[in-house]
């Protein structure tokens, strides 16, 4: 099927393309991209007024399956990431049993063919059971598939074993993303430590527990030479290190997720459970920080951490209640709307954090429009405002701090190979 | 007013017209009184999810002595810990009717939780760090039972503000009322930017009580000692404990306050406890006719 998308605003960072062109699909891949192209049995798309760009390349997201399906599945995971403009996940290993092992690693990506919507690849883990013990098979894990090996929900507790993950890894070719965090000082916390937490009466969690986390494992993998990835960057100190290390020329990159460039912690007013993840909403001056560390590349990808969870498990205490918003059917949105519209990045930059520079993190030939790619394209509006209601959420978790909040840069269309995997319909 | 949740958000107005409720309940319950009807048809359920003898005890008599149908349930651990979500526990009592819930619980915003699925007022008894408004309503009533107006009353809370609702609530209320509160404690047990409460905080515990009209002593949970919080006991009262010679500092006619229950010779001397200047027995009673007053106006026939 040949599909031609007309008189889009074309952003392809990659190929330093951002201007009104024509993009003509054959075969799921590029075939060209110029100005008033015609294709006579072509399905035509109007793109006039939307903006044409390589799908996004999500770095983080829960997709549950196995044994948690309750939460999530690939099946609702991918449809919620084709609603978002999505068309590559990585997917998290805390499942249940966790993606510690190579035919693990395969049902994924299996599972994620058979549905057939996007790209759902997968990390595997960095040690066995997530225990912090011994290492996962990463060489197997790898060959199966793995993009990308992390203990994501535990952080790996002993320095020296992300010492042997980092050198091991190296090997492998296959980045080590790190979920950073210091127990001993999240200590029983469950937001923020600050002004919000003294008055809501809930116990903080320092911003250090994500700070001496991401100091540590620099420090590490500068020393062994090891492929670092820090997730979820949410603290200015955190920023700061990295910033730093990257200077030195450390092998460094790291994400942050729409939530810290877009809440602070005054969202969790009123015990609000979905407000609360880990790591925990910040105050302004690490929102502040975020922005500025996407602005001046020291935060190389924006990854939603999409975390479904049963509102069973969000109608609790807040202290009880469990980690983690959804984030795929929002991320462009908040992006769009918050750094964009806002004038901190322009729009092809905001690309290159979503789609262009996750793809290169995990080695994955995507984020370009350029003749003969993979045709994984996002369409979206960037000027029509629209407001978001979770219960049209296709994901299977409603629990997002964003229900009611106007954003541009709906999507419209979502391709994936030359597929189209979602497409809009007008009310 | 539905529920009484904290003292976050509540006026001067109201706090005053449930203290001027409660002094009146003290005028009955002195004159021997204890059968007002306020509460006659009414149950009232207290759902106490951590240990309490006073606070219990306390709002079961109140309720008793207006009438009220009370029961206790003591559920232990959390919900989560009881295979049943609290949500599920407070819908169950309010399908019995219940006109009023009295709930304690050690996660901060279990109350608030709950007022969201029952047709029941419900009464904030403690939850977590958060809350704990009854507790600063009757110490409120004390303060103003001995002092007259709360207007420009120097209040000086000392002890273990991080993890006091007594404390949290204590602020809100007295600040509304136009108090002005001072802190001191140790700085491992002094909340994150507590200045943005607007209320000063000092680790010298005798800068604290300097001039105080008020001196309120916060119960300390010994194991916070183990959690490496202090160094010892001793250490702590050396440097943060209420004795005569740091009374000395305050006013001459300044109250000692402590809304128990006390470890002695820790955030109190012995001497001062049992001193002409402690009005903790006071506090005790004006508890009930605070309770009392809360359950007339929010769940009584006379509203």
């Amino acid at each position: 099927m040949r599909l031609l998308i007309k008189n889009g605003r074309v952003v392809d960072p990659q190929n330093g393309i951002d201007e009104i062109q024509d993009l003509l699909i054959d075969g799921g891949v590029v075939q060209s991209v110029g100005k008033n192209l015609d294709a006579a049995d072509a399905e035509i798309i109007d793109a006039t007024g939307k903006i044409v760009a390589p799908g996004l390349v999500d770095l983080h997201v829960h997709f549950r399956e196995p044994g948690l399906e309750y939460k999530e599945d690939i099946e609702t995971g991918s449809r919620a990431a084709a609603k978002g403009g999505v068309t590559t996940v990585v997917c998290m290993p805390n499942t249940s049993p966790v993606i510690d092992n190579a035919p693990l690693v395969q049902y994924v990506m299996n599972r994620g063919k058979e549905v057939g919507l996007i790209n759902v690849l997968t990390c595997g883990c960095i040690s066995k059971e997530q225990k912090s013990g011994e290492l996962a098979e990463i060489g197997e894990l790898k060959a199966a598939g793995a993009v990308g090996i992390s203990d994501d929900g535990r952080p790996v507790l002993s320095s020296s074993l992300m010492r042997k993950a980092l050198e091991y890894a190296k090997m492998f070719e296959i980045p080590v993303l790190s979920h950073c965090e210091d127990l001993e000082l999240v200590d029983g916390g469950s937001m923020n430590e600050g002004y919000m937490s003294t008055y809501l009466g809930l116990r903080g969690i320092p911003k250090a527990a994500e700070s001496v986390a991401v100091t540590r494992d620099i420090l590490i993998a500068e020393e062994v030479d090891g492929r670092l990835h820090i997730c979820h960057v949410s603290t200015k100190n955190a920023i700061e290190a990295i910033r730093a290390a990257k200077k030195r020329g450390v092998k460094l990159t790291a994400e942050t997720a729409p939530h810290y460039f877009s809440l602070t912690d005054k969202a969790c007013d009123g015990f609000n459970t979905n407000a609360k993840m880990n790591p925990p909403l910040r105050d302004e001056e690490d929102v502040k920080a975020v922005i500025e560390g996407l602005m001046d590349g020291t935060l190389d990808a924006i990854a939603t951490d999409h975390a479904p969870h049963h509102r069973d498990e969000k109608e609790l205490e807040f202290d009880l209640a469990s980690n983690g918003i959804v984030g795929l059917e929002t991320s462009l949105g908040l992006g769009v709307t918050y750094l964009v519209k806002t004038g901190k990045l322009t729009m092809s930059q905001l690309i290159e954090k979503m789609s262009v520079n996750p793809a290169k993190i995990i080695n994955f030939d995507r984020g370009s429009l350029a003749v003969g790619k993979v045709a994984d394209v996002v369409i979206f509006d960037p000027d029509k405002e629209y407001q978001v209601c979770v219960d049209t959420f296709a994901s299977k978790g409603k629990n997002s701090p964003y229900d009611g909040f106007n954003l541009y840069g709906q999507v419209e269309t979502t391709i994936t190979a030359g597929k189209i995997v979602y497409q809009r319909n007008e009310k | 007013m539905k529920h009484l949740l904290g003292l976050k958000n509540v006026s001067a107005t109201e706090i005053q017209e449930i203290l001027d409720e409660a002094f009146r309940m003290k005028r009955e319950v002195l004159e021997g009184s204890k059968k007002d009807n306020c509460l006659s048809g009414k149950s009232v359920i207290t759902l106490f999810f951590e240990n309490s003898t006073r606070t219990r005890l306390s709002f079961e008599l109140a309720s008793k002595y207006l009438g009220a149908t009370a029961a206790n349930i003591a559920a232990s651990g959390s919900s989560v810990a009881k295979g049943e979500t609290l949500i599920d526990t407070a819908k169950t009592i309010d399908q019995m009717a219940a006109d009023a819930i009295i709930i304690r619980h050690s996660s901060s915003g279990a109350p608030h939780l709950i007022a969201e699925y029952t047709n029941a007022s419900i009464i904030n008894a403690g939850d977590g760090m958060n809350e704990h408004p009854t507790q600063a309503l009757l110490d409120m009533m004390t303060m103003q039972e001995k002092k007259g107006s709360l207007k420009g009353l120097r209040v000086a809370i000392v002890g273990d503000v991080k993890h006091s609702r007594v404390a949290r609530s204590n602020i809100y209320g007295l600040k509304a009322m136009g108090a002005d509160v001072v802190l001191a404690g140790p700085s491992t047990l002094m909340p994150a930017e507590l200045e943005r409460l607007g209320v000063p905080a000092y680790y010298d515990v005798e800068k604290a009580i300097q001039g105080a009209d008020v001196v309120m002593g916060l119960r300390i949970q010994l194991e916070r000692q183990k959690k490496g919080l202090f160094p010892s006991v001793r250490e702590y009262h050396k440097y943060f404990g209420v004795n005569e010679a740091r009374m000395q500092l305050a006013a001459p006619d300044a109250i000692l306050m402590h809304p128990g229950p006390v470890n002695r010779g820790v955030e109190l001397s012995a001497d001062i406890i049992d001193g002409d200047r402690s009005v903790i027995g006071e506090q005790v009673t004006n508890g009930v006719c605070v309770r009392m007053a809360v359950l007339n106006l929010l769940a009584g026939n006379k509203k």
